[in-house]
């Protein structure tokens, strides 16, 4: 008896596991198939960063070119300074990553956590901040900007972010708000104050969110070129967006291969970042309701 | 709206406390503050930050905007009031009309759409996968690549004859239509390419799924919950606040749509991709209208305040919040 159960468990288990197996392989199929979609313009922006000039024209477009173009990379990098410009956006990225992640977590949690008059309405404030087109801020923001000395040094890209982003303000408070609040009532039992809730409850258990909060700071500042452009000028400030930028302007003719190669090199860091960060703040474990 | 909310509020935990109060009432209470103001403290405190930086840099730009909807400016030469001049053109200009509509129409496609395949993206790579660190990253390729890389690359997809998609769609046996060059279809190009960005919203889903306590689906498990039973009941409203924040900026995103407007159609053809910003910024830095820019600007502003109220209106009854403080 005990023995014919086993056989048909063990078969069960068997049938189970081919099941699976299938499942997860479709799965893969389609995430890779997916995945040629997403990465196009990047595989793109590869295979043009070492064409020649002439396949680099060729309509409709070669994937693949004939012989390996690593000039592209080396000549338009002696142009300009881009250990420079590597420099000036470092700067930048690291100050505003420290700033965004202490400055709209503190006030993301006051939206989320604490009761206070008013609280909605000043929500409703601090998203409507981006609701306005930048287009029409910039001239008054600009004068702000001249007026306290700011204009050609780092400090309009890197002051601001220290007193919270709308958007990283939004997306903690939808996250701190998942968070149950039975660990903030013990926590207050055992004595604990609003500030060490935040510190010692919320922060930890928000690492996700923070994660991510982290890499969107990190592309924005990195890719920015439109603030760069307005509050930098002389080319030792410069950041790696606007480098790239002078690269393509139109005084100094730069062929599209080397526009390519240098983006790519630009881009780098970022993804090197998104790499790494990944696995810590998005672990793999499986917690979704359709595993198998 | 606020006031009875905050009353109701306060009511009901001075009732909760009133016990408490009593026992503790003889010693502590002509010194100490209690809970409920010290709790109000901390809150004005934790946004002071924000709050300071509005002050300083971005309330006097809005408001010095909103004073130039009343005013015919190049900014240089002079201000001349006229009052409510710039919005009267407006409710007349059938350019801004036809640019509400574009973008109306861009919007209420994109928003949904890249909704729904960042949720279904996040949910395939949550699972247990070969590799799984290599797909995640390729997903947010298109979040980190931008610029004049990816406009031209897409100038190609989009090309009639030889472009890859109506190639693709050639294999098939359809033939393509002219996307770009076609006052029909630009806008679903538009739309293709704004859902394919969906990699952003892709992570903040991983991230939100990250946050979904593991002992709910222990629990279910235990009471007999399937795995559909567990997506709808814990996993999607877990995520409700996460689809919540994609839907809003996501709205507030989708009604700024400039970029691809400017380099890849110029408006064109015959103004089928005239967005609202690529309207103003007409009006703004070419033809020096800032007055008419400005009021194009706030009208932008009010229609997405609206929406967003609307949204937030209706989050009572599909946003849930483990951890809300309304009690």
């Amino acid at each position: 008896m005990s023995v014919i159960a086993l056989a048909r468990s063990k078969r069960r288990f068997t049938y189970w596991r081919v099941l699976r197996a299938l499942y997860r392989l479709l799965l893969l199929l389609l995430v890779a198939a997916g995945s040629i979609i997403f990465i196009m313009p990047f595989a793109w922006m590869v295979s043009t960063s070492f064409k020649s000039s002439d396949e680099v024209l060729r309509f409709p477009p070669v994937w693949i070119p004939q012989t390996l173009h690593f000039e592209n990379y080396t000549i338009p990098w002696h142009r300009l300074p881009f250990p420079t410009y590597y420099k000036n956006t470092l700067i930048v990225v690291i100050f505003n990553l420290i700033g965004t992640v202490l400055s709209s977590s503190i006030v993301a949690y006051g939206f989320a956590r604490l009761r206070f008059r008013g609280r909605s309405w000043l929500f409703l404030l601090v998203l409507s901040t981006m609701m306005l087109p930048s287009q029409v801020t910039l001239v008054p923001t600009y004068y702000l900007f001249a007026k306290l000395g700011w204009v050609n040094s780092l400090r309009p890209l890197i002051i601001p972010v220290y007193f919270g982003s709308a958007f990283n303000i939004f997306l903690l408070r939808q996250f701190f708000m998942t968070i149950s609040t039975e660990l903030d009532d013990a926590a207050k039992i055992d004595g604990c104050g609003f500030f060490s809730i935040y510190w010692r409850i919320i922060l930890p258990l928000a690492r996700p969110a923070l994660g991510v909060i982290a890499i969107f700071q990190f592309t924005y500042d990195w890719n920015d070129f439109f603030n760069a452009l307005i509050y930098l000028n002389s080319p030792k400030n410069f950041t790696i967006a606007l480098g790239l930028r002078t690269l393509q302007s139109t005084m100094l003719y730069t062929p599209m291969q080397h526009i390519m190669a240098m983006t790519l090199v630009a881009i780098l860091p970022v993804l090197l970042v998104f790499v790494i960060a990944q696995r810590y703040f998005i672990q793999g474990i499986v917690i979704t309701g359709i595993k198998g | 709206m606020a006031s009875p909310f905050w009353v109701r509020q306060n009511v009901s935990v001075a009732g909760a406390s009133t016990a408490a109060q009593a026992i503790g009432a003889a010693r502590k209470r002509p010194r100490a503050l209690s809970m409920r103001a010290r709790e109000e403290i901390a809150g004005y405190l934790c946004i002071m930050p924000w709050l300071i930086g509005f002050l300083i840099f971005t309330a006097g730009a809005m408001l010095f905007s909103l004073g130039l909807v009343f005013f015919k400016t190049d900014l240089l030469t002079g201000f001349k009031w006229v009052g409510l001049g710039n919005i009267r053109k407006m409710a007349t200009d059938p350019l801004f009309h036809k640019s509400l509509g574009v973008t109306s129409y861009y919007s209420f496609a994109t928003v949904p759409l890249s909704l729904a395949i960042g949720l279904l993206i996040a949910l395939g790579l949550n699972q247990n996968l070969f590799a799984q660190g290599l797909w995640r990253t390729l997903y947010y390729l298109p979040s980190v690549t931008s610029g004049i890389a990816v406009a031209m690359l897409w100038m190609w997809i989009f090309h009639p004859d030889v472009g890859l998609l109506n190639q693709a769609l050639r294999l098939i046996g359809i033939q393509g239509p002219r996307w770009l060059y076609s006052e029909q279809w630009a806008i679903p190009a538009f739309i293709i390419m704004g859902t394919w960005g969906a990699g952003g919203n892709m992570l903040l889903y991983l991230a939100g799924l990250q946050s979904i306590p593991t002992h709910l689906y222990e629990a279910a498990r235990i009471d007999g919950a399937g795995s559909i039973r567990c997506f709808f009941s814990i996993t999607l409203p877990m995520l409700s606040p996460t689809i919540f924040f994609n839907l809003v900026m996501g709205i507030i995103g989708s009604f700024q749509v400039f970029t691809q407007a400017l380099v890849m159609t110029q408006g064109g053809p015959n103004n089928a991709t005239l967005t609202i910003m690529l309207y103003l910024y007409r009006k703004g830095f070419e033809q020096f209208q800032f007055g008419y820019a400005s009021a194009i600007a706030w009208a932008l502003f009010c229609i997405i305040l609206l929406l967003t109220l609307l949204v937030f209106r209706s989050s009572a009854l599909w946003v849930y919040y483990e951890g809300e403080v309304r009690k």
